[in-house]
């Protein structure tokens, strides 16, 4: 019995991503991009800010050209990238690990980040030559502590299983907050400098900590967005992964790879920004279907457009003071991602 | 197709599968059975490489280690019985999954791994199922999918771990008898882990008893389904009908202990 596939195959189709989602996407990045060029102390017409960054001639005086272009546009170019790149790891981390509590946390980064800050701020505490080494170290930090993770939870049967690579990081990031909060502890005159930095903030140096993310950031796009269909071949366990010729350990080696390269240099710049990886990559499973094609692509819009919109808030709501954007993502993020996912059980769009 | 010697396999410090041969001629269909923890799902995890050990395994005439994982799955496609159905993924998604063997490896299905799919959908009776997500499937239909997983992948072998197990006698026979047309159809060989020993012994050319992870029996049902191979290595009292020369495995309840009444 063969089945004519010429005139119904078409019909089949894989999880793919529907154009409309990318458009709400983009619409997204640019409502918030927008949003955080003309909102601020000084407030600008949108007409005249687009105006102006299309190169047309504009009613913008010098001192409001600056702020738009030294200013305010760094600032959302950094929050869509470390956005983008977080909601991704994020995505990926859950895949990889098929755990819906996975961030791009979960094998350290962060606590990994905070030991090599804690420690350059405490050692160079005159605060002249702090801001140069801080990204470092966060970068660092995060990269050897993950690889530590990664090497424990393989160590035990040459073959790191989920659980155990999930365990060996928890036990690194415990045991590397211990340290931290022993050296914070000790150097109480500088624990200001570093609280403010976990809590995270965009930093406004204008367009240096965009040129230092950007390489990292494309490096970890292309690599996990190319893992797009093997995260969703892994959903089905390593085991039946490898009977369909897959190496889940190498791809997750991989995968885990890109996103701590990634993660590391948007802490760097960032600080430690918690829950964008969890609430956008979960809100776009949820709304708009769990294939990692449509995943990916989509954390990546969305993360970027949300951490826009975050550091707006962050920086708007109590003026002239800033509010840290990790409390922002965390204060609006929940009770957001809470009413998605009672609206989604009640209309049944997940199973 | 399946030609091996010298089995064996340890996890931890247990010898799970002991010096076991086996030979699978192509396009027969061989039945592992034997009493639990035997050693029979190990013996078909080995062969799609997902647990390691030792012996000289030969797969369509290639020796096993000289084989890629990607080339391996090109020629063994395995039916696992617990499979993990992923939350929300479509038939059609995971029939594609299939055909990850023949997809590049940063790639993503073009046409001819969607005509593929929409084959072996067609083949077990799936294609109007075919945009329901899997975890909401009944029993019998999920099992359909699975086999069609192992269709689309297009691997002369199939392996199957315990395919009836979760099914009512109907939907036993009729998955049974889908593997057995789909045999014939595309040339398979089929290996099945069986647990219904009747079932085994209808539909597999040959059987082969494992015990402690040895081959203790092997060749037709008639000969390993006897009533003194079953009390050894089942501990099992049952009797052999004959139905045809098929045998039919009759459990019998022992007598029950006189009891003493005061």
């Amino acid at each position: 019995m063969t089945v004519a596939p010429a005139a119904t195959a078409p019909a089949l189709r894989g999880a793919r991503l529907r154009p409309a989602w990318v458009a709400a996407g983009l619409v997204a990045v640019a409502a918030a991009a927008l949003a955080g060029l003309v909102m601020g102390p000084v407030s600008l017409s949108p007409l005249e800010v687009v105006r102006e960054l299309l190169g047309m001639s504009t009613d913008l005086d010098a001192r409001q050209i600056a702020i738009v272009e030294q200013i305010r546009l760094p600032r959302v170019v950094l929050g869509l990238l470390v956005g983008a790149t977080l909601s991704l790891c994020g995505a990926s981390y859950q895949g990889a690990f098929r755990n819906p509590l996975a961030d791009p946390y979960l094998l350290g980064a962060a606590a990994g980040a905070g030991l090599g800050v804690t420690v350059v701020i405490v050692r160079v505490a005159d605060g002249a030559a702090t801001p140069g080494y801080v990204p470092v170290a966060a970068f660092v930090g995060a990269i050897a502590a993950v690889a530590l993770a990664y090497a424990l939870g393989a160590a035990g049967g040459g073959r790191a299983s989920t659980a155990s690579l999930i365990l060996a990081g928890v036990a690194v990031a415990s045991f590397l907050t211990a340290v931290q909060t022993y050296v914070q502890q000790r150097n109480q005159d500088t624990i200001r400098d570093v609280y403010v930095w976990i809590l995270g903030r965009l930093s406004t140096s204008g367009w240096s900590d965009v040129w230092m993310l950007l390489p990292y950031a494309l490096v970890c796009w292309v690599v996990l967005l190319a893992h797009r269909r093997i995260l969703d071949v892994l959903a089905v366990g390593d085991d039946e992964a490898a009977t369909l010729g897959l190496h889940p350990h190498r791809s997750r080696l991989m995968i885990v790879g890109a996103a701590t390269l990634g993660t590391a240099a948007a802490v760097s710049v960032s600080g430690l920004i918690g829950f964008v990886g969890i609430i956008v990559p979960h809100t776009v499973r949820l709304l708009a279907g769990r294939s990692h094609r449509v995943v990916l692509p989509l954390s990546m819009l969305f993360g970027g457009a949300f951490l826009c919109i975050a550091d707006l808030l962050a920086r708007t709501l109590s003026s002239p003071a800033e509010i840290p954007i990790g409390v922002v993502t965390a204060f609006f993020g929940a009770p957001f991602f809470v009413l998605v996912l009672r609206s989604s059980r009640r209309t049944g769009v997940t199973a | 197709m399946i030609r091996c010697t010298g089995v064996t396999v340890r996890l931890g410090d247990k010898v799970v599968l002991d010096d076991v041969s086996l030979h699978v001629p192509r396009g027969s269909w061989v039945s592992i059975v034997g009493p639990n923890g035997a050693g029979k799902s190990t013996l078909l995890r080995y062969l799609t490489g997902a647990v390691a050990g030792v012996g000289d395994v030969h797969l369509a005439g290639q020796p096993f280690g000289a084989l890629t994982r990607r080339q391996r799955a090109q020629l063994v496609a395995m039916v696992p019985q617990a499979p993990v159905i992923p939350d929300g993924m479509t038939v059609v998604d995971y029939v594609l999954l299939g055909r990850t063997p023949h997809i590049r490896a940063l790639a993503v299905e073009g046409p001819t791994d969607l005509f593929a799919v929409h084959d072996a959908l067609g083949h077990l009776s799936l294609l109007t199922l075919a945009d329901r997500q899997v975890a909401t499937l009944s029993g019998g239909e999920r099992q359909r999918v699975l086999i069609a997983r192992a269709l689309a992948q297009g691997s002369p072998l199939v392996l199957l771990d315990e395919p009836t197990t979760a099914l009512d006698v109907g939907h036993q026979q009729q998955v049974l008898e889908l593997i057995d047309e789909l045999r014939g159809l595309h040339d398979l060989t089929v290996v099945t882990t069986m647990h219904d020993l009747t079932l085994a012994g209808q539909y597999a050319d040959r059987l082969v008893l494992i015990d402690h992870g040895r081959v203790v029996v092997e060749g037709p049902a008639a000969e390993v389904l006897t009533e003194d191979n079953l009390a050894s290595y089942y501990g099992a009292k049952v009797r052999i009908i004959h139905d045809g020369d098929r045998p039919v495995v009759l459990p019998v309840r022992r007598e029950r202990m006189p009891r003493i009444v005061p």
